[in-house]
């Protein structure tokens, strides 16, 4: 355990017990943050899996919708009918803080606010099935929105957490046990030499003693 | 601001475009990574959805995102059918998280 070599003074002491003591109040820090990391974790893990499943099934439908679009019309007429979007999506992203990590928040802005305007073509020359699809996609967009959102968090939750978690371990099975072996060492250092120290003393006298009344 | 990016099948991400989503077909034969390596470039865009048929060919440039706050690269059904991908990043998050999937 002891690995480098320490030195044996009470200045080394008193810095390593100060260095213990902020280590565990590190470790328990640390701890709290990453129980309450974990709880916001799963919360979001919920969140996402739940948004995940009804965008899937939101973007099968449309996907359905869109196939039955191009099956009834041609190639070239679906792609000159949504060749030219009369709308347009703007993304406003804000940070929201859990736990110290920035998460995005995710806010869009559509360029008209008239829903009839994600139909980008005349009806005339397109087939009902399209105006299906369209309205499909536009349905299931805000659920992928948050599940963008909800992914995210729980992408970066999950690193903060592995972190978290490395530190904590790190602090409880290396830092906090090496510098209480260091502190044990040194004191058991410290003692044997004031034992040392005294025992010379008792002879010192001994012969000091023994010179002056002539014993021998 | 920002804007949003969908990539994928020209038949999964055509009437994206409809909604005012850049949109970004793949056609057979295009260099796939090369294409969305240029997407992501751009700095433009704070989601990039793709399709799930992609994930395998651009893994690493999926993974390299995950720890920035941009762009969040979402993986979605495309016209194939859902193929389980997307669920399986949430797994992944998880076991990343606690070190073994328990849920």
């Amino acid at each position: 355990m002891a690995s480098k070599t320490i030195i044996p003074t009470r200045m080394e002491l008193t810095r390593l017990k100060g260095r213990l003591k902020t280590a565990v109040r590190g470790h328990k820090l640390l701890k709290d943050k990453r129980d309450e990391l974990m709880r916001q974790f799963m919360e979001s893990v919920k969140r996402n899996r739940a948004l995940r499943k009804k965008v899937e099934e939101g973007l099968t439908e449309a996907n359905k919708a869109f196939a039955a679009a191009s099956a009834v019309m041609s190639p070239e007429m679906l792609r000159q009918a949504l060749i030219y979007p009369k709308q347009s999506v703007e993304l406003d992203m804000k940070l929201k803080n859990i736990m110290s990590v920035n998460v995005p928040i995710y806010e869009f802005k559509t360029k008209s606010s008239d829903e009839a305007e994600i139909y980008p073509y005349g009806f005339a020359q397109t087939s009902g099935e399209l105006d299906d699809a369209i309205s499909a996609l536009s349905k299931v967009f805000k659920d992928m929105l948050d599940l963008a959102q909800a992914e995210k968090t729980t992408q970066l939750l999950a690193e903060e957490i592995e972190k978290t978690r490395r530190r904590v371990n790190a602090l409880e099975y290396v830092m906090i046990p090496e510098t209480q072996a260091y502190i044990k060492t040194i004191s058991m250092k410290l003692e044997e030499n004031d034992r040392s120290t005294k025992v010379r003393l008792m002879k010192v006298k001994d012969m000091v003693l023994a010179d002056a009344h002539d014993f021998k | 601001m920002y804007k949003i990016a969908v990539f994928g099948e020209r038949d999964s991400v055509l009437g994206f475009s409809a909604l005012g989503l850049d949109v970004y077909p793949v056609d057979m034969g295009d260099d796939v990574r090369e294409m969305f390596r240029s997407v992501v470039r751009k700095n433009e865009y704070a989601i990039i959805y793709v399709t799930e048929s992609f994930h395998e060919e651009l893994q690493n440039d999926i993974d390299r995102f995950k720890d920035s706050v941009t762009p969040a690269i979402i993986l979605i059904p495309g016209a194939g059918g859902n193929l389980g991908i997307g669920s399986k990043a949430i797994d992944d998050a998880v076991e990343r998280a606690i070190g073994a999937n328990i849920i």
